[in-house]
């Protein structure tokens, strides 16, 4: 269940952390409360020790095998990764990653800023809000299908409304250079109203007053929007932002559904390459070193995005 | 917040108006899918090829969905111009829902337990544990998904082995296919624990004072007081298992466990190159959507709300 709702914790819980720290105290212990902590705790320790902390480290020594699962598996170092780094397809599945990512992340992250803006300005209603939210509630595979049928090259509503609009109508999953926009676009619909409706909410702890005086002042829509409602709303998109792109980086679903990689391997995205390796072929060693290898790179790629968004936190 | 304060009332400006068919064309983009859904689900599957671009149901029908729960004969299904194949989508829906309720009923129960006793209660370890719990939010899904995969296998041919079970036997499939979910998620522990934390110490310090155990402090106090964030916990939880599909797709292939979105999936990826069954494919697409209206009808606000909490809280 990897969604986007599981990351949004984790800048929030450093923060709580770091408040922690500076107020420890040493701490006393009954037997009686820790014997209690521990039987309430137990189930979920070991949930997290078997299908969390083992299944990482574990994850790192299968790594560093070769194995297909019905033979004995053969230790080989970081033979795994040194392949992997030379593959020109594995390399190949990140370009395409970052591909849809970028087509992807603008677009929605935009789209998303016009709704809420649209409902804060016009609307609250419940309504508006749960129609924004449903393609979000959808499962993926459900969006996915929806959406071949409608993209559909031959007899898709989509193309036959550009035909009938007087333009040619496109590939789209099928073409090699439509596949991924056309993926990205899919996802845009499902994920645009749920990204909308944070911002929407960022947008409500703006003080209304500061409008009145920029009002008062004679600023006009746009200078509102560039001077108040853009600074005051970047924690907001810098949140937003870090964990779209994480969850985007993972796209899984909707390729397996769609397009399965194909055209060729135009949509063969990094996860496709992870599953197809561990599930079709059975390498595991290969398949766990990719999504190391994934992990490491989601990683830097947080760590610039919250350097990025803290360097400006003085704007507010 | 609505610019009426700023403007006088009655007075509708260009921006306005330009706003509202802005929102307009996003509902109707929002929703004109899922009506097509249905449209193509109404429609003979004769007449789909022939009429594509009407936009009401060509010749109403019923029968997509009668054939998708299986209430079809083959002869009818062939008289009627489709293939005859068996398209019987029942089976996975009820495994849907039990994978999504057995899911929900003990990711919520045991992350609040522990939610519980990290919210309240003083023990060795506490904070570096729930570090521990909380880092693992970083994990990307499919870093787990191979070792989890080899896990929940290796355990399986161990109880086949050991007592003899049919390796399709469907306690096995679904306890291997739940049990990642089971027991705790980083997020649910985290999410209860926020809400626990927020609660008023009062009444369990006059109920210790009482004499009152962990255990009554925990079920007659936390657990009712706390009946809102579980019930959004326990939605939030559904809606997401429903929705699950990489997981399933590796662990429960077989049919007596499959549920609805590996169904299909595979349905779909197996048509024969001719072309796809569409009206059957949206009649099914249908039924999966259903479950998660019903449930969204009912406790759409506190999805809604849940959302402003992840966001802000």
């Amino acid at each position: 269940m990897e969604s986007h709702i599981q990351e949004l914790k984790s800048e929030e819980e450093i923060k709580g952390k770091q408040k922690k720290k500076k107020v420890r105290v040493k701490e006393t212990y009954t037997v009686r409360e820790t014997r209690a902590a521990f039987l309430f705790l137990l189930p979920s320790l070991i949930g997290f020790t078997a299908f969390y902390f083992i299944p990482a480290i574990r994850g790192v020594w299968i790594s560093l095998h070769e194995w297909d699962l019905l033979t004995e598996k053969t230790f080989i170092g970081t033979e795994n990764y040194a392949e992997l780094l030379g593959s020109r397809e594995f390399r190949n599945s990140f370009w395409v990653t970052l591909k849809y990512v970028l087509w992807n992340i603008p677009f929605q992250t935009v789209f998303a800023v016009f709704i809420a803006i649209m409902m804060h300005r016009l609307t609250k209603s419940t309504i508006v809000r749960a129609i924004i939210l449903l393609p979000w509630l959808m499962p993926n595979v459900v969006v996915g299908l929806l959406w071949v049928w409608l993209l559909d090259p031959g007899i898709g509503i989509v193309n036959i409304g550009i035909e009938a609009l007087g333009f040619d109508g496109l590939k789209w999953l099928g073409g090699l250079d439509t596949a991924v926009p056309s993926i990205a676009l899919i996802n845009i619909w499902r994920h645009m109203g749920y990204t909308a409706l944070l911002i929407f909410a960022g947008l409500q702890t703006i003080p209304e007053s500061l409008y009145e005086a920029a009002s008062i002042d004679g600023a006009n829509d746009s200078q509102t929007f560039w001077r108040i409602t853009v600074p005051l709303l970047r924690p907001v998109l810098a949140f937003v932002l870090v964990t779209t792109v994480i969850g985007s980086f993972q796209i899984f679903d909707t390729v397996a559904v769609t397009t399965q990689g194909g055209p060729i391997n135009a949509t063969e995205v990094v996860n496709w390459f992870i599953f197809e390796r561990g599930f079709d072929r059975f390498k595991m060693g290969e398949a766990t070193a990719a999504s190391m290898i994934l992990f490491s790179v989601l990683i830097v790629v947080s760590l610039i995005q919250l350097r990025l968004f803290n360097a400006d936190e003085s704007d507010f | 917040m609505s610019s009426g304060s700023s403007k006088p009332v009655g007075k509708m400006s260009i921006n306005r108006i330009l706003l509202w068919i802005g929102l307009v064309v996003v509902l109707f983009v929002t929703l004109f899918p899922f009506w097509w859904v249905l449209r193509t689900a109404w429609t003979t599957q004769g007449q789909v090829f022939n009429d594509t671009s009407s936009l009401l149901p060509v010749e109403f029908t019923w029968y997509n969905f009668r054939r998708v729960l299986g209430l079809v004969s083959t002869e009818e299904a062939l008289a009627a111009g489709g293939s005859g194949q068996s398209l019987n989508f029942f089976l996975f829906l009820r495994n849907s829902l039990i994978f999504a309720t057995l899911v929900t009923l003990g990711q919520v129960f045991f992350s609040s337990m522990s939610a519980y006793a990290f919210a309240r209660l003083k023990f060795p370890f506490r904070n570096f544990l729930f570090t521990l719990y909380i880092s693992a939010l970083m994990v990307p899904g499919i870093v787990l998904l191979i070792p989890n995969f080899i896990l929940v296998l290796n355990v399986r041919e161990f109880f086949v082995e050991t007592f003899g079970l049919a390796s399709d036997n469907p306690i096995l499939g679904f306890s291997g296919m739940i049990a990642p979910f089971f027991l705790m998620t980083p997020f649910a522990v985290f999410f209860l624990r926020q809400f626990f934390l927020g609660i008023n110490k009062e009444v369990e310090e006059a109920a210790t004072i009482d004499g009152a155990s962990y255990a009554t402090l925990y079920f007659r106090i936390i657990l009712p007081l706390a009946q809102a964030p579980l019930a959004t916990l326990g939605i939030i939880t559904f809606i997401q298992a429903w929705n699950e599909y990489l997981w399933p797709l590796v662990i429960g292939r077989e049919d007596s466990v499959k549920v609805l979105t590996v169904a299909l999936s595979i349905f779909q990826s197996q048509q024969p190159s001719g072309a796809p069954d569409w009206t059957g494919l949206m009649a099914a697409t249908t039924m999966a959507i259903i479950p998660v209206l019903i449930v969204y009808m009912i406790v759409g606000r506190r999805v809604l709300d849940s959302i402003q909490f992840t966001g802000f809280k």
